[in-house]
């Protein structure tokens, strides 16, 4: 009943504002969602400040990113979901392409070949394919009719299956199946008939325990070891679980304060700007802060799935659900693995994590969300 | 309000579209709620755990090392002390590279291969990472200079004033008050780890061994914040270290200049003792050594030389020297024979040069080949006569000379302050038995009777003895150190003997520094004041029957050692001496005129006033 409220009121406070500024609609821009990006945007830059030891360095940087992202989106905004629907096959071949080309020219960094250098400028192939497979999904299945074919859902697994193994090659299990997930969300959402879908847990139930004898490189084996046991390594792959636990549970209902969290001031917690920056928050901010994040993120994919229903055809439906899913996945796995429940896999925290790429995929996502959002208007 | 899109819209697969939103829906919020109570049960269920846990990795205890106590003499100058010394720290984890930091050291700070290897050693007991290690001690202001100038290019080094321990007066009080060195491993393992806890040192000998307890002082804690790098970012609260207690001595720091210089040149002992209270005046052992450098750790090459060294600097004669008294136990002899009935005053003996026992061919010699002639009690103290005190001795019997002449501080531990004296060896037949296991000869009481033979006794005895027979029999320990509470010791018993013997005795000792014929005449002639003494000769090789004593033929490490003890004034003994000059040869001749200077130094220092009152009584000074 509460997603019912949150829905009715998002739509009522959408339709009026709709109403009286149709400006936005003319630029595209769906005022909830960017409201709501501002939102994660100022609350990501507080946070940040006191991860960053107050240092105005990484403040002013991601407020560039900030900027890039937010350009970014508006210029994605503008593009038709026609258009995109169109073209949905070149940057899916462009990013296996370069996939293909990370694992012979890539450049090395911790044991694992994933950027790609060109002029200087080192940038990950596999953060286009996040984008590039649900699009190419989506276009494929939404001229299909639904629920989707054998031979529909034997192509589909397919064009999900190339990149996500390349990606694992790499190796980078974690972005693989983020992938792998993105281009999945599609096809549950196209309908996948339940036979299907318990079929397929239970193939993972088997290939579980076979992955983890054959598939697994040590390193990804020991994190999940860390996982269940962060004790058994205290110094090693469990030192980021134990401080950051301990981070989150000192932080009680209210928190310590901002710029008051010792495990975060006293360089106790790993990575405190980047992947365990909501360790910080749930230090300096306690549970309130937790639950007032997950609530504007809850929000973000409320709107994104109210996009995503609304929308005018079953590309633009798919698209739309999947990215949104997609982005929750993001926030469920980082603050899965901060808090130790997942393994650590090295996914940002979305819109909060300090760094460019992130934030420039998750924008272009959202400019594609909303130039579905308004592309009723279009059409009208 | 799904189905009103439904309816809207007429495609079966919008229908299904909506519906799987709709359980996506419902998945999204089933997976959230598994974040919140997985929040829920770190921040508010096991809050307490973690926030614990959280100030176990911020808060740490360091201890705060108290200052040690000062040593001061008995006027109050200062004798050692803790000075700034500006140490040379290296972080290893800060160095760009160890082998770098350290060659690039060497070209501004001179650094021998011992200081490395010291910090080498001491990198590897370091306990926890990011812990400065010393590597050279006593920086020169240049060397300060030259690293503050390169502290760019050397991160991880650090230039650090810690107190250092200082002896002023170097040698002149190197085996009293002793020296503190770096604790060392069987240390560490005995000492209490909590009070030790930031402090490096321990007193190593001397005084500064034996009062370590009250000199070490009560360490205090600073609870600091650290980072995850252990570096402390602030201090949250902080327990002061209460410093160690100060230290009197007996000991008057000029008259032991005047006893450093009076034994210069020789290896010799001196224990001068304030006969009222059974504190040391003065305690010089020859040659000496620098404690200094001991307090930073003494160079390999350095510490050899000194255990080369021939004249052995480190060896404390006074305590550890153990030396045949010779002649200096005749007046106890003597005393013990009148009180066993043994002689009169009167009783006399004829000595040829030579004593022989009953029934027996072998010749005792006098030291003097064409004898004394008739001798008494008097003569036979005053001129050093042995066949009188073959004859009583033997007379006697060792076992009465054991029982009176024990409770004088011979054969047995002073119990003086300062560890590891030796007891020397004032024979019996169970000792023989227990140490040689051979019976006791009727010869080895003849030896025993003058002071040869098995008997042994160390510089700190002769004192001891001769400040009990000066007193007429008050037993009290000797003490290097004033009492803290300012309570003088008590007399711990008293040598029962007859008023008039000690006086005999004790009026015999004046005349071998008064008499005509006193063998330490040389002393008593010109003294202002008048002086109890008797002096002796320890033979060091022995001499075969019929053989002379040559001094010129023989090497001078085998020559006789010469000892002296004596009180002073006379009338009204206040010191006591005891001394022994290592190949001195004749104790009138060498070592009386080295106990006179210490004498006059003392009589000037502290003249007597009228009514017996002491000018020089003990004065308390605060230190500085």
């Amino acid at each position: 009943m509460r997603q019912q409220d949150f829905q009715h009121r998002l739509r009522e406070l959408g339709s009026g504002l709709y109403g009286r500024t149709s400006t936005w609609r003319r630029f595209h821009i769906d005022l909830p969602l960017f409201l709501l990006l501002v939102m994660l945007a100022g609350a990501g830059l507080v946070v940040l400040h006191s991860a960053s030891g107050g240092s105005a360095y990484y403040v002013q940087r991601q407020l560039a990113y900030w900027g890039i992202g937010m350009t970014i989106m508006v210029v994605v905004a503008q593009v038709s979901p026609r258009f995109l629907a169109r073209w949905a096959l070149l940057p899916y071949l462009v990013g296996v392409l370069l996939l293909m080309g990370v694992l012979v020219f890539g450049v090395g960094a911790k044991g694992a070949q994933r950027w790609l250098e060109v002029g200087g400028f080192r940038f990950q192939p596999s953060e286009i394919l996040k984008l590039a497979v649900p699009l190419l999904l989506a276009s494929y299945l939404g001229r299909c009719a639904l629920p989707p074919r054998v031979k529909h859902i034997v192509v589909a697994l397919a064009l999900v299956g190339m990149p996500t193994v390349l990606v694992a090659m790499q190796p980078d299990l974690g972005t693989a199946l983020l992938i792998a997930v993105a281009g999945v969300f599609v096809l549950l959402l196209s309908g996948l008939q339940k036979r299907y879908l318990f079929g397929a847990a239970a193939a993972a139930a088997v290939a579980g325990p076979l992955m983890w004898a054959y598939g697994m490189r040590d390193y990804q084996k020991q994190r999940v070891i860390t996982l269940f046991d962060p004790y058994s390594d205290r110094l090693g792959a469990g030192w980021n679980i134990i401080q950051s636990t301990t981070a989150i549970g000192s932080g009680g209902v209210s928190g310590k304060g901002w710029m008051q969290g010792t495990q975060s001031q006293l360089d106790f917690l790993p990575e405190s700007h980047t992947d365990f920056i909501i360790a910080v928050l749930a230090e300096e901010f306690g549970l309130m802060g937790v639950l007032a994040l997950l609530g504007l993120y809850l929000l973000v994919v409320i709107r994104g799935l109210w996009i995503a229903v609304q929308a005018q055809t079953m590309f633009s439906r798919l698209l739309a659900g999947s990215l949104t899913l997609t982005f929750f996945i993001y926030v469920f796995v980082n603050m899965g693995m901060v808090s130790g429940v997942l393994p650590v896999v090295g996914v940002p925290l979305p819109l909060m994590s300090y760094g460019g790429t992130s934030i420039v995929t998750l924008m272009l996502g959202f400019g594609i969300l909303m130039s579905i959002a308004t592309e009723k208007k279009r059409g009208v | 309000m799904h189905e009103d899109n439904a309816f809207k819209d007429p495609g079966q697969d919008y229908r299904l579209f909506v519906w799987r939103v709709v359980a996506a829906v419902l998945v999204v919020m089933l997976l959230s709620s598994a974040l919140a109570w997985r929040y829920y049960q770190l921040q508010v269920v096991r809050h307490h755990e973690f926030a614990t846990r959280s100030d176990r990795n911020r808060i740490q205890l360091l201890p705060v090392p108290p200052t040690r106590g000062l040593v001061f003499d008995r006027n109050g100058e200062l004798l050692a002390y803790n000075r700034s010394s500006f140490n040379l720290m290296v972080v290893r984890e800060q160095t760009r590279g160890l082998e770098q930091t350290l060659s690039y050291l060497r070209n501004i700070v001179e650094l021998s291969d011992i200081d490395i290897e010291r910090f080498q050693r001491q990198l590897e007991r370091r306990q926890r990472p990011y812990e400065a290690v010393p590597l050279k001690f006593n920086l020169s202001e240049e060397e300060q200079a030259a690293i503050a100038i390169n502290e760019y290019h050397l991160p991880g080094v650090q230039v650090v004033a810690e107190p250092v321990r200082h002896y002023p007066y170097g040698e002149m009080f190197s085996h009293v008050i002793g020296y503190v060195g770096r604790i060392n491993d069987r240390e560490q393992a005995e000492i209490d780890q909590r009070a030790y806890s930031g402090t490096h040192v321990i007193g190593k000998t001397g005084v500064e061994r034996s009062y370590e307890d009250d000199l070490l002082g009560e360490v205090g804690y600073e609870a600091v914040e650290t980072n995850s790098r252990g570096r402390v970012m602030r201090v949250l609260e902080r327990t002061d270290p209460s410093p160690g207690q100060n230290i009197h001595l007996y000991i008057d720091a000029r008259l032991q200049e005047v006893a450093w210089k009076a034994l210069e040149g020789w290896r010799a002992g001196l224990v001068a003792i304030e006969i009222e209270t059974g504190g040391v005046l003065a305690m010089v052992s020859r040659p000496g050594f620098d404690p200094n450098p001991f307090v930073t750790g003494i160079s390999q090459s350095g510490y050899q030389a000194l255990l080369d060294d021939p004249d052995r600097p480190l060896f404390d004669r006074n305590l550890f020297g153990q030396y045949p008294p010779g002649s200096t136990i005749k007046p106890i002899v003597a005393l013990a024979g009148l009180e066993r009935g043994t002689m009169g005053r009167n009783y006399r003996v004829f000595d040829p040069g030579f004593y022989q026992l009953p029934n027996s061919s072998h010749k005792y010699r006098d030291w003097r080949r064409t004898g004394h002639g008739w001798v008494d009690m008097h003569k036979a103290i005053v001129e050093s006569c042995d066949t009188y005190f073959y004859d009583i001795g033997v007379r006697m019997g060792i076992d009465y000379m054991h029982q009176f002449m024990t409770p004088f501080g011979l054969g047995e531990r002073t119990g003086i302050d300062i560890p590891g004296e030796r007891r020397g060896i004032m024979p019996s037949r169970d000792w023989k038995t227990g140490a040689r296991g051979q019976p006791w000869y009727p010869g080895d009481t003849v030896n025993t009777s003058i002071g040869q033979g098995y008997m042994l006794t160390t510089p700190l005895q002769l004192a001891v003895s001769t400040a009990r027979i000066a007193s007429k029999g008050v037993i009290l320990t000797p003490r290097v150190v004033q009492p803290s509470d300012g309570v003088p010791n008590e007399p711990e018993g008293r040598i029962e003997a007859r008023s008039e013997h000690w006086e005999w005795v004790l009026a015999a000792m004046e005349d071998v520094a008064h008499g005509e014929r006193g063998t330490a005449r040389s002393i008593g002639r010109d003294a202002a004041y008048r002086i109890g003494a008797k002096t002796g000769t320890a033979q060091v090789v022995g001499i075969a029957q019929g053989e002379k004593y040559d001094a010129s033929r023989l090497a001078e490490r085998h020559r006789d050692h010469a000892l002296f003890v004596g009180y002073a004034p006379a009338d009204n003994p206040r010191i006591a001496i005891g001394l022994v000059v290592e190949n001195g040869e004749g104790g009138g001749s060498t070592a009386a005129p080295m106990a006179r200077i210490v004498m006059d130094a003392f009589m000037e220092l502290y003249p007597e006033l009228d009514g017996g009152e002491l000018a020089g009584e003990v004065i308390k000074v605060a230190g500085p």
